[in-house]
């Protein structure tokens, strides 16, 4: 009787035992030896899996923050602190390099009324799927089409669509790149924070086609390369670009601007563009 | 020869482990809204199924039947395949990382996988040999596949669908798989 109860528990116990065993020499004989430092650098990283660092998620930024391959100070969500927190974990002096911090600036201020539509859209509210019906509803081609698919891909909730135009909240972007990857248009670009002026249009073509489409479309008078001393801005097509590393943010571009195109955004609040004479 | 190819089709086609006999459901519904996804996951499988085959029979023959322990198998196969599958999870991080990161976290979902357990107590019950059994547990793996990808198709096709409100999700899905399930019944006379 207490046998056809012991050998069973003891056959079993010995197959677990076994196995036990075999399973700790496997893990140690062939173990990987993960460095204990990449989950150091993991646990204070912020966990939003952004991507702005340029690596898939935090994850991936803390092992090659670890393995060398990238430097301490590219988590833009966490800013300093994350920055200092790492330096502290790898033992890197953190006094002399600084977290640039980064915002997405949409390029386009046609807001209800100042551009046309082609015709009336009634499908679902997605700037993809309305790309696809005759290029999209706008009749600019290169306009913010303002149904929110970068305010649906962002994940900090840090962009907005007002008046048929999306614009990002600078306080709470992070500058992920998030939304740049989903606008059809690509109109939304990463610039440093502290660069204050952008081109609120993203129109190449001449004066006269843009005129046609909008009201507020860079028309490529060259006015603001020709004022610009530090040589920022350039033309690409028929609309003007500010190269954000020359930029001195002294602002002389938005004075010319015949057509208040080029804006000044607020540092860091959520508070929307402003132009002169606006 | 012309026995172990019967034997494997009639594990991929005639009886397949989802599609007819309605193992390894939860897998099924859960990953196969992907094709990519799918396939991992029935790579993962294949892969286990064949490992689990070959030394729960082993574990079977020369223990549990020396013993006299038969009704002991259903817990004797979950600690076979689960440390298997452990083990295997360490050997692949170690040595194969592309393969390891490949099935990723279906590797040890597996262990909880009703269709390796079927796939081992099958093979006792019809007492394979351990050749046959191992062929079985292959052809299983291969059928599951064969479902997962098939099903993962039809799933990326209902995405665009214009479903009624209440179907939506999980109802419209088990209906379509009541379909295919429904299609795989016509192999039924294959195995004669």
């Amino acid at each position: 009787m207490l046998q056809e109860i012991l050998i069973p528990v003891a056959i079993l116990g010995g197959l677990g035992l076994f196995f036990g065993l075999c399973l700790s020499y496997a893990s140690k004989k062939f173990g990987v030896k993960v460095d204990e430092r990449i989950g150091k650098v993991r646990d204070v990283l912020p966990g939003a899996n952004c991507g702005a660092c340029g690596f898939t998620g935090c994850d991936g930024y803390a092992e090659a923050v670890v393995s060398g391959n990238a430097d301490i100070n590219k988590c833009t969500v966490g800013g300093r602190d994350v920055m200092v927190s790492i330096g502290e974990i790898l033992g890197k002096d953190t006094s002399t390099s600084s977290v640039e911090c980064k915002v997405g600036r949409v390029m386009c201020g046609a807001d209800n009324g100042k551009t046309r539509t082609k015709y009336d859209y009634s499908g679902i509210k997605d700037c993809t799927a309305a790309t696809a019906l005759y290029g999209g509803p706008t009749a600019c081609m290169y306009g913010c089409i303002g149904m929110g698919d970068c305010a649906k891909a962002c994940p900090f909730g840090a962009i907005v669509v007002e008046r048929g135009v999306a614009r990002v909240l600078a306080a709470k972007c992070k500058g992920c790149g998030k939304c740049v990857e989903v606008c059809p248009r690509n109109i939304i670009k990463i610039v440093p924070k502290e660069k204050q002026y952008t081109v609120r249009c993203n129109n190449p073509q001449r004066g006269n086609f843009v005129m046609k489409v909008c009201k507020v479309g860079c028309i490529g008078c060259r006015k603001c390369s020709k004022v610009c001393e530090a040589g920022a801005i350039t033309n690409d097509g028929f609309v003007a670009r500010i190269n954000p590393e020359l930029c001195t943010n002294c602002g002389k571009c938005m004075e010319v601007c015949p057509n208040h195109v080029i804006n000044k955004y607020p540092v860091c609040s959520d508070e929307g563009p402003a132009a002169v004479n606006e | 020869m012309v026995e172990i190819i019967v034997l494997l089709m009639s594990a991929i086609l005639v009886e397949n482990f989802v599609l007819m006999q309605f193992l390894g459901i939860c897998p099924f519904l859960g990953v196969s809204n992907k094709l990519s996804t799918a396939i991992g996951m029935s790579g993962a499988v294949i892969f286990v199924m064949t490992i689990a085959s070959f030394f729960t029979k082993l574990v079977y023959d020369l223990l549990l039947v020396r013993f006299g322990l038969e009704y002991l198998k259903t817990i004797a196969f979950i600690l076979v395949i689960a440390a298997l599958v452990q083990f295997v999870e360490i050997i692949l991080k170690r040595f194969i990382p592309p393969l390891y990161k490949a099935l990723g976290i279906y590797l040890p979902i597996i262990t909880t996988n009703c269709a390796v357990l079927g796939a081992a107590l099958i093979n006792i019950q019809r007492e394979y040999s351990l050749l046959n059994s191992v062929v079985y547990g292959f052809g299983a793996g291969v059928g599951f596949m064969v479902a997962m990808v098939l099903f993962a198709g039809v799933r990326e096709r209902l995405e665009h669908c214009d479903i009624p409100e209440s179907f939506k999700g999980l109802p419209i899905t088990m209906i379509a798989a009541a379909l295919v399930s429904i299609g795989f019944f016509g192999f039924k006379g294959l195995g004669g």
